[in-house]
């Protein structure tokens, strides 16, 4: 039962696999990001022929390589844990993210394997031509490794294209396109690559600007700040625009994160959007009569309009979404908490009623309880939930993490534009002040990113699969200090990797790319 | 076809031998691979599942585990 599972074991695990996410989340958006900038000054060196060019898309290459390395396979240690903390989740599943993660898995051996080496050992030895494909191609390998990544993890916000077998207690592909193309997998692949994209000009305007600060390596750091600032403010508006889907998609398919995400308890029609705000710290319960807020600054009626593309749209709060009542698109009237519940109760018994009947050999019984699932099967999930409140996410988390990932953004948009505006119009190179800001803004890429993955991951909740799977039930029945323990020795092993990368990028940083001809990614 | 075999070889052993710092790269790689695969998977994450033989035993285990920790009373063991 449900009261059986420790809920500090939940907690840890739960904790256990946020830091590996988080930390393999580090490396994978400025390996998406550095690849396209070296593919664009490779492109240059190809189109003029300029030696300089290559020195450029050599040296961040070079960081590229040091960043992959370090970086390269933690996200296995997430399939582990798959295995181990999660093993009821893991076979729930079934091949709805094993075949994406397969994909993924096979081509980002084949393709990365075979194009870094000739990315990084080709110089002089594959066309000019050739090389530039590899390079372009390594990237792009990387980038359709996230898609699958994502495409699985868009599965879990929003499942589509499968069905529950109650014989093997899995879930089934049977629209394989509807799980790759599904609307929520789209909208996430292009905004969490574009926020990699988006880290990787920040980290090359940054590293350059270092350049400037040290007074060296001037003709070199202005050529990448001017490419990298037109890159990043591309970026950085291409991603305002699909974080708009994306939270389009939320609302559509997740209205309990998006309520999560602005604070909303009452929902209505003409909702304003959250633009400045504090949580009230002493509400704790959708119903416990206390103001939300402390503080808020609304803007009018945008919330409705950003969510279902009309001023006048309506928009579900926590008290709406767990009261039901409210009418649906389609027409029909939204389910209660408590309804939800009940109907899951109705599927998870129907499934031991269809397992006990085909255990006994009663067909006739197992085709009715079978009946019984699938017309419940989209609240089984409900089942499990004894307290309503377990269906409200952690407000003031996501609500805040929300809220730095798009400040962040829109501060990204006018850093990038501020950058042009000095590098083309004033003289860039003397403004020390704008070299520390360019500086310090690499860690706020990080944090951006990281917030956003908070976000996606924390409004989740308490889902493991949305509807179909809380984290309290996806989790294997593990001794707390096993996962304790796996929890420091990663903590351990990612900051000793952490460091020791840290440590060879800011050598290769300070070595910097004025080592004449002879320098070359091996060397 | 064997020259071409012969070529792709030597071109990433040319390529190996010749690195400095994508030799540290790559023991980083290695170890991490290495602590990865024969410590933390081989003493800390066992397949949960593992001692279920079969894909029938698991989905049994799988099924009871999803059953009980809803409807307790339900705890049947097929």
């Amino acid at each position: 039962m449900i009261e059986s599972i420790d809920t500090s074991l939940i907690d840890w695990s739960r904790a256990q696999f946020a830091m590996t996410a988080m930390y393999h989340w580090i490396f994978v958006p400025l390996t998406l990001g550095l690849a396209v900038v070296m593919g664009i000054m490779e492109t240059l060196y190809y189109k003029t022929g300029k030696e300089f060019w290559k020195k450029t898309a050599m040296f961040w290459m070079k960081l590229f390589g040091i960043n992959f390395a370090i970086g390269v396979a933690t996200g296995l240690i997430l399939e582990f844990e798959f295995g181990t903390n999660w093993s009821n989740y893991s076979w729930f599943v079934g091949d709805i993210f094993g075949a994406p993660l397969a994909i993924e898995g096979i081509l980002a051996f084949f393709m990365e394997a075979t194009f870094i080496a000739v990315m990084f050992f080709g110089w002089g030895k594959v066309s000019k031509r050739f090389h530039l494909a590899s390079t372009w191609l390594t990237g792009l390998g990387a980038t359709i490794s996230a898609w699958w990544i994502l495409v699985a993890n868009a599965w879990m916000q929003h499942p589509v294209g499968m069905e529950f077998n109650p014989d093997t207690v899995r879930n089934e592909m049977v629209d394989f396109w509807a799980v790759a193309t599904s609307p929520v997998a789209v909208n996430k692949f292009f905004h969490t690559v574009l926020s990699g994209w988006v880290l990787g000009a920040i980290f090359v305007v940054g590293i350059s600007c270092w350049y400037l600060l040290k007074k060296r390596n001037h003709e070199f750091a202005l050529a990448s700040i001017k490419i990298g600032a037109i890159f990043g403010l591309v970026a950085s508006l291409l991603s305002a625009w699909t974080g708009d889907g994306s939270g389009y998609q939320i609302a559509q398919t997740q209205p309990m994160k998006l309520a999560a995400v602005e604070g909303l308890y009452e929902g209505g029609t003409n909702v304003g959007l959250v633009g400045i705000g504090m949580l009230n710290p002493e509400k704790k319960t959708y119903d416990d009569g206390k103001d939300p807020f402390l503080f808020c600054i609304e803007i009018p009626s945008m919330l409705s309009f950003l969510a279902e593309r009309d001023v006048d749209g309506y928009v579900p709060g926590i008290a709406n979404i767990i009261e039901g009542g409210y009418e649906m698109k389609d027409g029909t009237k939204a389910l209660s908490a408590a309804e939800k519940i009940e109907r899951g109760k109705t599927a998870i018994g129907a499934l031991a009623a269809y397992r006990a009947a085909k255990s006994a050999g009663h067909e006739e019984d197992a085709q009715v309880a079978y009946k019984v699932l699938q017309e419940n099967i989209p609240y089984f999930g409900y089942g499990y939930i004894k307290d309503v409140n377990q269906l409200v996410p952690n407000v003031p988390l996501n609500f805040y993490a929300f809220r730095i990932m798009v400040i962040l953004g829109g501060y990204f948009i006018l850093f990038f534009i501020v950058v042009l505006f000095f590098i083309y119009k004033k003289d860039l190179s003397k403004m020390r002040w704008m070299h520390w800001i360019a500086l310090l803004t690499i860690p706020l890429g990080y944090i951006a990113g990281q917030a956003g993955w908070v976000v996606a991951e924390c409004g989740r909740q308490p889902w493991a699969i949305r509807d179909m799977l809380p984290t309290s039930v996806a989790i294997s029945k593990l001794d707390v200090s096993s996962v304790q323990i796996t929890f420091f020795i990663f903590l351990f092993l990612f900051t000793v990797m952490l460091i020791a990368g840290a440590g060879i990028m800011v050598k290769a940083i300070k070595k910097g790319p004025e080592t004449g001809n002879n320098v070359t990614i091996n060397h | 076809m064997k020259n071409t075999l012969l070529s792709i070889w030597n071109f990433y052993l040319e390529g190996f031998r010749s690195m400095t710092l994508g030799r540290t790269l790559w023991i980083i790689i290695l170890l991490k691979l290495f602590v990865m695969f024969f410590i933390l998977k081989l003493f800390f994450f066992p397949d949960f599942l593992g001692n279920h033989p079969t894909d029938a035993d698991k989905g049994n285990y799988v099924g009871n585990e999803l059953i009980q920790r809803a409807l307790p009373e339900k705890s049947i063991d097929f």
